[in-house]
């Protein structure tokens, strides 16, 4: 079963890599995100992107981005291009092409990631070190690590679930984009909110315990992930996906 | 592995009102070219998909390689191969790695993945442009490519489903020529689709032939020629007088006759010596130039079994 899920991991890497990077564009696309993200804000934030905590939850939010183009692609893609079948028709598990599929996209979204964190990190050094090696604090680099793999694992899954049930992969990175809108909600929600509770908002963040927060917030996000991936290995059925 | 390697009973699949298998019985001998004829939308795919366990039925059972697809549809996928209506081929991937991935998906070690992908892309022309990204490639290259993958990790058994659908005269030969003798190298039992009548008579050991989803026939092409198509002679010639047509029709080996484009052509009742008939005609005047005869080609018996079958 690994050596399976690791099989098509290697393959769905490989086409995420090609298409992604294998144009010159692609490759200028990849340079731009790690520009932004690897120099430009944490140039702009100074000692504070290694510093504070709440980098910890740029990096939760991230890796949807990078996830959502490829997770849409997965399943529909794949049958929009006629080589679903053929992947169907193989001795391959069901449960080997999902979770194959879903830790590449996984792994594609944590790698970039991470590249911008320690590239971050670099950039902070370079232009604030003054002479002392800056580092994330250890519960800060682990919280990191966590948010990014809880973050990829549940967009992936919500988005493999979504590609499953689409009909093509348009129509998959359009339920894609209107999920972001989500993301977005508790920043413009709280901007919504009268002035009075904005402020209560901000001194019960600043009183509250953010380690407790963030582990409430890890857990939910890890049980989320479960649903949605209990619900992707329910849907998936050979017949289902041939026929739709 | 068992003599035959498909064994259907009463195997029958609906979808809501249409019944695309009808309670089809069939049975493949292993080691053979089988041959599954029928015209577009009568149920080839279908049935491909419920042999490999894809779709199940909703009656009746197919038995592969001795493991019933309903329960064991994973060992008959771990068994055999699958070209399928279209080639399933990753684009964006090099050929080389379009099979790298196939061969790690059978579990083929290392380095016999590697000698078996340079053998069979070899034996298909592709080794040279193994390197280039499958997209840009011609139809004919990808299916060729696509057969290679078929074949990769050594099935007993292989379905192609019309594997040279919409490739020109020339590369649809040299792919059959291909299929032939790859076939006949690695032994496989191969179940191929086709609405192509001389590609099944070059290839098929036994073909079946079906209609909406029944079984019309099955046989050796010999077979159903002897028992469906009726031999037929063409006599080029001047002078078919009504008497010498009236003469030939009251012999016993004639079953039909037809006068178009200054000839005629006659519909023997089984295999009929010509020189009688020829002998009949020119008694009454007729100037024969040129006798000709033939045999009902496979397409005859197809023609033959859809007109039975509107009937």
């Amino acid at each position: 079963m690994m050596s399976d899920i690791w099989t098509v991991m290697r393959k769905e890497l490989k086409e995420i890599i090609t298409l992604g990077g294998g144009s010159r564009g692609g490759k200028f696309s990849y340079l731009i995100v790690l520009g932004v993200f690897g120099v430009f804000v944490p140039w702009q934030s100074g000692r504070a992107w290694v510093e504070s905590p709440m980098v910890v939850a740029l990096w939760a939010w991230l890796p949807y981005f990078y996830t959502a183009t490829w997770v849409a692609d997965s399943f529909a893609g794949e049958r929009e291009r006629h080589t679903l079948e053929t992947l169907l028709a193989s001795r391959l598990s069901d449960r080997a092409i999902l979770l194959g599929k879903l830790l590449a996209i996984m792994t594609y979204a944590c790698g970039l990631v991470w590249s911008m964190a320690v590239i971050g990190l670099i950039t902070v050094n370079v232009g604030f070190g003054q002479g002392t090696l800056l580092l994330y604090p250890p519960a800060t680099a682990v919280a990191m690590v966590v948010a990014t793999v809880l973050g990829s694992g549940l967009a992936a899954s919500a988005g493999i679930l979504i590609s499953l049930r689409a009909a093509t992969a348009r129509q998959a990175a359009q339920t894609m984009s209107l999920l972001i809108f989500f993301l977005f909600i508790p920043i413009f929600g709280l901007q919504l909110l009268p002035a009075e509770t904005q402020a209560q908002v901000s001194l019960w963040l600043e009183q509250a315990d953010l380690a407790q927060i963030g582990l409430l917030a890890g857990g939910i996000v890890l049980v989320l992930d479960g649903v949605l991936l209990a619900a992707a290995l329910a849907r998936f059925q050979r017949a289902r996906l041939i026929l739709d | 592995m068992t003599d035959i390697a498909i064994h259907t009973e009463n195997l029958t699949r609906d979808f809501k009102t249409v019944r695309a298998v009808d309670a089809l019985t069939l049975a493949v001998p292993a080691g053979i070219v089988f041959g599954f004829l029928g015209p577009n939308g009568s149920g080839k795919t279908t049935t491909i998909r419920l042999l490999l366990g894809l779709l199940e039925p909703t009656t009746g059972q197919a038995v592969v390689l001795g493991h019933d697809t309903r329960t064991h549809a994973d060992a008959v996928r771990a068994q055999a191969g699958a070209l399928l209506e279209h080639h399933g081929l990753y684009e964006r991937l090099s050929a080389e790695d379009n099979l790298e991935f196939y061969g790690r998906v059978w579990r083929l070690p290392g380095p016999e993945r590697a000698a078996r992908i340079k053998e069979l892309l070899t034996q298909t022309g592709l080794w040279d442009r193994r390197r280039e990204t499958v997209g840009g490639w011609s139809r004919g290259m990808k299916q060729k490519l696509a057969v290679a993958r078929t074949l990769l990790h050594r099935p007993p058994l292989v379905f192609l489903d019309e594997p040279t659908a919409g490739l020109d005269p020339v590369a649809a030969a040299e792919l059959r020529e291909q299929l032939a003798a790859l076939a006949a190298r690695e032994g496989v039992t191969v179940f191929l689709t086709t609405h192509n009548l001389t590609e099944a008579e070059k290839l098929c050991a036994r073909v079946a032939v079906i209609r909406q989803g029944r079984l019309l026939a099955v046989g050796h092409p010999d077979e159903l020629r002897r028992g469906r198509g009726r031999p037929q002679a063409e006599v080029i010639g001047r002078n078919f007088s009504e008497a010498a047509l009236a003469a030939l029709r009251a012999r016993p080996e004639v079953a039909g006759l037809e006068v178009k484009d200054g000839g005629l052509a006659i519909d023997l009742q089984a295999e009929a010596e010509m020189a009688p008939l020829v002998s009949v005609l020119v008694q009454h005047g007729v100037q024969v130039e040129e006798v000709r005869k033939g045999k009902a080609s496979l397409e005859d018996v197809f023609l033959t079994l859809m007109e039975e079958e509107q009937k």
